[in-house]
């Protein structure tokens, strides 16, 4: 790697100028709508509807911030997202902690406990992560039905759990893959069963690939809106539901500087999850393909 | 009936079988050698005796208990790997104890056998370090550790040595040696590595293609193999195989062979049934120590021959000399005393010892007999 590194390629001045100026553009095409909905939330709302967008604010008030989070008009109810805040959090996090240990399981299965057809059940897995959300709509709504799971967390959770499967399927079979077969065999000599080789043998070694699938699984369930908006309606819907509906709501005059405080609510622990864990997320993504 | 019994052992993946009807009988306090050139089936092999890979067909069983079928830990037995196989997020202590641990051991007894076992190996410095802070030759200590602490019927070993650099090699194999002889332990071990099969064992066991080629002891492995493949794969310079005819000269049976110089030597044969091949072709087996300078003659040696040839390539290896010369139309190599006075390119007087000389059967390539 280092020798790579040491080699970097030799690029001309003004080559270089053109890059960092494309980059900085890229840069603000992003940052752009960001800085915009952060300052719109901070301002009272006459300022936004009588003045300029991309003011900075003349009077500074998190009041849109509160109102979002506990008292605005979420579909015909005031209570703000705050309820529907914590049903995100009572999906996403069995949601995420099923479908990462049920991948691990399938991962641990797949590479050192082979049987017959193991790859072509993990194709079918995988093919699962290609299927497009809408197809499978009609036939969740009918099974959720069967189980009455309909309009619950529940039914929500285990939808989740079913998409999430594929993907955190493929990332821990691909990363123990290269974890040495020798290791499990050592440890079947010493008497070691099928879950303790799991928790004492690969667990501790699984931290990484574990890290990438719970941000990968905690991004794409926090941020989903269909199942969301199909399975969950009323008081169950997860957040992204209801900010849709706090925006949506006709009652009254359109409160933008709500809107942008409610929309970085729910982006914010998506936010978060990346803060903390997305040094490791690269790492993790690295990992599979560098260790010897 | 040996300690371990390996009766009949059949092994096939899918239809394609690669071990075939091995039977061999390992008595207790043996160390047998598995030897043979890479995908020949000693790892298959061994991993059946751990249970480690079901046995298709056939039996194998340890200290009388048929163990078709069990599972490798209720086998009693312990197994270092070639890549040693350390648990990487534990401590060499929590490495060796594992096993005792997942056996149910209480822990003053797990404690006390940690002790005796890292004192044996002399690892007691190293008992908190993780796996990836230790040198390859530690971590092939605790790996043997490991196994040791189990006090297992048998010592399973695939290929410890192999990747160790020379030098640690050779302490490492000695090391292995004298902990057979301290323990008195059954002991199967695999390598691919001829010295190392002479050195260890007490019987070998050389294989090919998924058959046992011969089973035996070092000594008669080397000196009378069974058949071509023993012969050239055991032995490093490998054995010279020369194309020669039988013919009977005062009632003695020859084996006669072309020299570099296109003269027919005579090379009497000290084995009586020899004379049952007289007029047909033959492949004649001599190991490179059996050809020398008259001065470097073994003296115990009863036929010893004289042949003239014209030496090619002179290699001095610090204690013997390598002479590469063409007899009866192949490269043959013999082993000299250091101080031997041979020069490229001249006719010098060989001496072969006709001892040491065994004759195969150029069809079915097996010894005669
Ligand atoms: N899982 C498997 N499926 C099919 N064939 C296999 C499998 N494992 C091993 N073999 C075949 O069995 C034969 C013996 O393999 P084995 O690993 O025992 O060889 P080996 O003697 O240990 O060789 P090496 O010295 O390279 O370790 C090989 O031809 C190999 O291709
Ligand atoms: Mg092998």
């Amino acid at each position: 790697m280092s020798s790579v590194q040491t080699q970097s390629v030799q690029t001309g001045r003004i080559a270089r100028t053109f890059i960092y100026l494309f980059l900085l553009l890229m840069a603000l095409f992003y940052l752009l709508p960001f800085f915009i909905m952060v300052v719109n939330s901070v301002k009272p709302l006459s300022e936004i509807t009588g003045g300029n967008m991309m003011a900075l604010p003349e009077v500074f008030t998190i009041e849109p911030w509160l109102a979002a989070w506990s008292t605005a008009q979420v579909g015909v109810e005031p209570t703000g997202l705050r309820p529907y805040f914590w049903n995100s959090i009572k999906m996403v996090v069995p949601a995420v902690a099923i479908s990462t240990v049920l991948g691990a399981i399938n991962g641990y299965i797949l590479t050192k406990w082979r049987f017959k057809y193991d790859t072509i059940l993990f194709g079918l897995m995988l093919f699962s992560c290609f299927i497009p959300f809408q197809i499978v709509l009609i036939p969740m709504a009918r099974i959720l039905g069967i189980l009455g799971l309909s309009g619950s967390t529940y039914g929500l959770i285990l939808v989740h759990v079913v998409y999430g499967i594929g993907f955190s399927t493929l990332y821990f079979r691909n990363y123990y893959a290269a974890f040495p077969t020798e290791l499990v065999r050592a440890a079947q000599i010493d008497g070691a069963g099928f879950f303790q080789i799991f928790y004492r043998i690969l667990m501790p070694s699984s931290g990484p690939i574990t890290v990438v699938c719970v941000i990968w699984q905690f991004t794409n369930i926090w941020n989903d809106f269909l199942f969301g908006a199909s399975f969950a309606s009323g008081s169950g819907a997860p957040m992204t539901v209801a900010l849709n509906n706090l925006v949506q709501s006709s009652t009254g005059v359109k409160e933008y500087n709500v809107h942008f405080a409610g929309a970085i609510l729910a982006a914010l622990p998506t936010l978060l999850v990346y803060i903390v864990a997305g040094r490791y997320f690269v790492r993790g993504l690295m990992a599979g393909s560098v260790k010897g | 009936m040996g300690f371990l019994d390996i009766k009949n052992a059949t092994k096939s993946y899918g239809n394609v079988e690669v071990l075939h009807n091995v039977d061999i009988a390992v008595d207790e306090g043996e160390f047998l050698v598995l030897v043979g050139p890479s995908g020949c089936g000693k790892s298959t092999l061994l991993n059946m005796i751990a249970g480690l890979e079901d046995i298709t067909s056939g039996e194998i069983a340890i200290n009388d208990r048929v163990m078709n079928g069990v599972h490798p830990s209720n086998r009693n037995i312990a197994m270092v790997f070639q890549s040693y196989a350390l648990y990487p997020n534990m401590t060499v202590a929590k490495n060796i104890t594992f096993g005792l641990e997942m056996h149910k051991v209480p822990k003053p007894e797990r404690d006390e056998a940690l002790q005796s076992v890292s004192k044996l190996l002399q690892i007691e410095q190293l008992l908190d370090r993780k796996p990836g802070q230790l040198s390859g030759g530690q971590r092939q200590r605790v790996a043997m550790g490991r196994a040791l602490v189990r006090n297992p019927d048998v010592f399973l070993f695939d290929e410890p040595l192999s990747n160790l650099d020379a030098k640690l090699r050779v302490d490492m194999r000695t090391e292995i040696k004298k902990l057979h002889e301290k323990l008195k332990t059954t002991i199967v071990y695999v390598t691919h590595d001829q010295i190392e099969a002479m050195t260890l064992s007490t019987r070998i066991a050389v294989m090919y293609n998924g058959y046992v080629q011969q089973l035996g002891t070092p000594k008669e492995i080397y000196d009378t193999p069974e058949n071509l493949f023993v012969a050239t794969f055991m032995g490093s310079p490998a054995m010279n195989i020369l194309p020669a005819s039988v013919v009977m000269k005062d009632g003695v049976p020859h084996a006669e062979i072309t020299t570099s110089e296109g003269q027919n030597a005579l090379l009497p044969f000290n084995q009586e049934n020899m004379s049952d091949w007289a007029g047909k072709d033959i492949l004649l087996g001599i190991r490179p120590e059996a050809i020398t300078d008259p001065d470097g003659v073994d003296r115990k040696s009863k036929t010893v021959v004289p042949i003239s040839n014209r030496v090619g390539v002179t290699e001095p290896a610090g204690a013997d000399t390598f002479v590469t010369m063409e007899l009866a139309g192949k490269d043959c190599i013999s082993r000299m005393r250091a101080d031997a006075d041979v020069t490229t390119g001249e006719i010098f007087d060989f001496v072969i010892n006709m001892d040491k000389a065994v004759a195969f059967d150029p069809q079915s390539e097996m010894r005669i007999k």
